[in-house]
């Protein structure tokens, strides 16, 4: 009998039952929930005459339409100026009272982007199987927690059953061997991932990450690489457990104590895949050839090292591929053939689910010590991820790094990764963000985005144009 | 759910690859707490040449003329022709959402992103898996036919084009059976409440440290 890889055996422990056609029920161990894509959810159960199945599973706090400027947050829900934000956010608050639910609200010192305060609150745990509202939930995937992303009938579904109803994906490994070259980061890795196996590359499948570069990451590290799972398309990524992952979750308020904690440990240690498991799909990657990565187009697929050029549509024999270039060339203002480090900079974004965490803000701190933003760069803001992060952020005297170099500090919330708030790129400006999604209109109307880590987006910001952050020698 | 047993109507040919979420219904909208209402801001920045609020009276707004939404010989389409990896980037169900109200019943593309995939069935959305080659053909006879509908029959599996020429398509029992008689996903589940619980209570004693202290 061949082994069993870490999805199936997380798939397994979780299933509840099988038909003949392959659908499956699986139990749910964690539902995270925020503002956006739950409140049709609630009204669904409520208007069925149908009970919430397990409170304490479910895990809430607003965190898409929330504002960041300290100013409107001291205000609490009135500081909200757009009515109808304040309607869904106030409607988050409602629902998690009468159902029961544990919600940290908007001005609860641990609030913050519902995929950041999971992990750091221990309500993310080993061989879990965690869902929300929100397909960045893959995020949860490295701390060994099958996670992903659902939509708001199936949030309904989980609140009413805390089941969900599925068909098994195909298990892919996605391996990167070798040690990374100084300065290079987790973000890098993912989007050189995606750059390779495409948007779609990941499309029915969940993925594993492996290899000993993997390993050497941090957990806030691994955590970026699960969250841009699903720009490659597929709804989860996952990390073997390990002691990195223990030491990260042990002491956390949500996570088992004494006697307990031995027991899940034991558990847990065997969240790994067995030696000899199968992968339909296995892709590998070596870490010393991944310089830093620079998005030029509107899907993270269009991604080349900053010491590049803008691809030429004309070069691109496969005419969907080749208009699809133009589109986001036009879209983009940019020309094929421009090299990628003189794109100028109107804005710089430091914050998401993808890259707001301490480690995160450490990097791009590094870069800006001492010196000042960039004359075209009309607006660069730092948004960490949690009320804990900032806090952190505050103890190590980051925000007074990034103050004093000219970037703005705000209050912790999704901001402009999808500018649901008023935290909106300008028509037209180019931007440097550490966020996941480089759509057209993602971060505003019109606006321009390029993903990159907090390393290159901190020195992009100093530079007012991309340079190569192994050149800055620091 | 809407029941979904032969469609027929106009195609709209979206003739782009990986058209994402934000481009099906950007980011603003989604501060609504209702399920309708989405129609009118379907592709919004694409159909429109301003940028679209909650309270804009859409009827006032500049309309883009090029794009193919407000072309007038696709007034009306029922069916939606793309291309692959149709509906990636967010789990925001407001996509399939805006999809149904604008009056769509449903899509043919060669892929689509699993959760926008997903999503659609629980809408009496129908989104048709053909291979690339049908799709481009079909693509080339839409656009040199004004008028060109198509007749979609979940029953028989079939897409018949006007010249009579049946297409095959494949779909998953259990969804083709709910979307036929309109089944409602919770009211199955909730059938096997019993089997939930007893896996609930052997997982509670297995892996205590999943549950909250009651």
């Amino acid at each position: 009998m061949t082994g069993k890889t870490l999805y199936d055996k997380i798939w397994d422990s979780h299933l509840v039952t099988q038909r003949a056609d392959g659908t499956s029920l699986i139990y749910i161990d964690r539902h995270l929930i925020h503002e956006v894509t739950s409140p049709q959810a609630f009204a669904g159960l409520r208007e069925a005459g149908r009970n919430l199945w397990r409170a304490d599973a479910n895990f809430a706090t607003p965190d898409h339409n929330i504002p960041t400027t300290t100013e409107e947050r001291l205000q609490g829900l009135e500081g909200i100026k757009d009515p109808v934000s304040k309607i869904q956010v106030k409607t988050l608050d409602d629902n998690c009272r009468e159902f029961g639910i544990f919600e940290l609200e908007m001005n609860d010192p641990r609030q913050g982007i519902v995929h950041v305060i999971g992990p750091e609150q221990g309500a993310t745990l080993p061989g879990m199987t965690i869902v929300c509202g929100d397909s960045h939930t893959a995020t949860h995937g490295a701390l060994g927690a099958l996670a992903h992303g659902i939509g708001t009938s199936e949030v309904e579904h989980v609140l009413a059953t805390q089941c969900l109803m599925q068909k098994k994906m195909k298990n892919m490994l996605v391996q990167v061997d070798g040690e990374l070259q100084p300065g290079i980061t987790a973000k890098d890795i993912v989007l050189a991932i995606i750059g390779k196996i495409g948007t779609a590359g990941g499309t029915g499948y969940t993925v594993e990450f492996a290899g000993e570069a993997i390993r050497s990451l941090s957990i806030e590290g691994r955590m970026t690489v699960c969250n841009m799972v699903i720009e490659a398309g597929a709804r989860a990524g996952l990390i073997a457990v390990d002691q990195t992952t223990l030491d990260y979750i042990k002491g956390r308020p949500l996570a088992p104590v004494d006697e307990l904690w031995d027991r899940a440990e034991a558990q847990w240690r065997r969240l790994v895949s067995d030696d000899d498991a199968r992968f339909d799909s296995v892709v590998k990657l070596d870490a010393a050839q991944i310089a830093p990565q620079v998005t030029w187009g509107t899907s993270p697929e269009m991604v080349v090292p900053v010491n590049a050029r803008v691809p030429d549509p004309e070069l691109e024999p496969d005419a969907t591929r080749r208009s699809g270039m133009e589109q986001a060339l036009e879209y983009m203002g940019l020309d094929g053939g421009k090299p990628i480090i003189n794109i100028k900079l109107d804005c710089v974004f430091i914050g998401s689910c993808t890259n707001s965490r301490i480690e995160d803000l450490r990097a791009a701190a590094r870069i800006v010590e001492g010196k000042s933003v960039a004359k075209n760069v009309e607006l660069a803001i730092v948004v960490p991820g949690s009320g804990l992060v900032k806090a952190q952020a505050e103890a190590e005297g980051l925000d007074k790094i990034f103050t004093a170099a000219g970037l703005e500090w705000r209050e912790p919330g999704c901001s402009m990764c999808l500018a649901m708030n008023a935290d909106q790129l300008g028509e037209g400006k180019h931007c440097a963000s550490t966020s996941n999604r480089n759509f057209e209109g993602r971060q505003g109307f019109g606006g321009r985005t390029h993903l990159v880590s907090p390393a290159m987006a901190a020195a992009a910001a100093i530079h007012g144009h991309f340079v190569d952050i192994r050149d800055l020698g620091s | 759910m809407r029941k979904f047993s032969v469609e027929t109507g106009v195609v709209l040919p979206l003739d782009r690859a990986n058209v994402d979420t934000d481009f099906i219904i950007p980011k603003q909208f989604l501060k609504s707490i209702k399920r309708s209402g989405f129609g009118v801001n379907l592709f919004d920045e694409h159909r429109y040449m301003d940028r679209g609020e909650p309270d804009s009276d859409n009827s006032q707004r500049p309309l883009n003329k090029s794009f193919v939404l407000n072309q007038a010989r696709y007034q009306d389409a029922r069916v939606l022709l793309a291309r692959e990896n149709f509906g990636c980037g967010s789990s925001r169900e407001h996509a399939p959402w805006a999809l149904d109200d604008y009056g769509f019943r449903a899509i043919i593309a060669p892929s689509y992103a699993d959760i926008f995939f997903n999503n659609c069935f629980k809408n009496g959305l129908l989104p048709i898996v053909i291979n690339k080659e049908i799709v481009s053909r079909l693509f080339e006879e839409v656009v040199a036919t004004e008028g060109y509908q198509l007749s979609i029959d979940l029953a028989q599996q079939t897409i018949t084009t006007p010249s009579g020429e049946a297409i095959p398509f494949t779909v998953d029992d259990f969804r083709k059976n709910c979307l036929l008689k309109g089944l409602d996903d919770i009211g199955i589940t909730l059938q096997d409440a019993d089997l939930i619980k007893g896996f609930e209570q052997q997982w509670r004693d297995q892996s205590p440290w999943y549950f909250g202290a009651e």
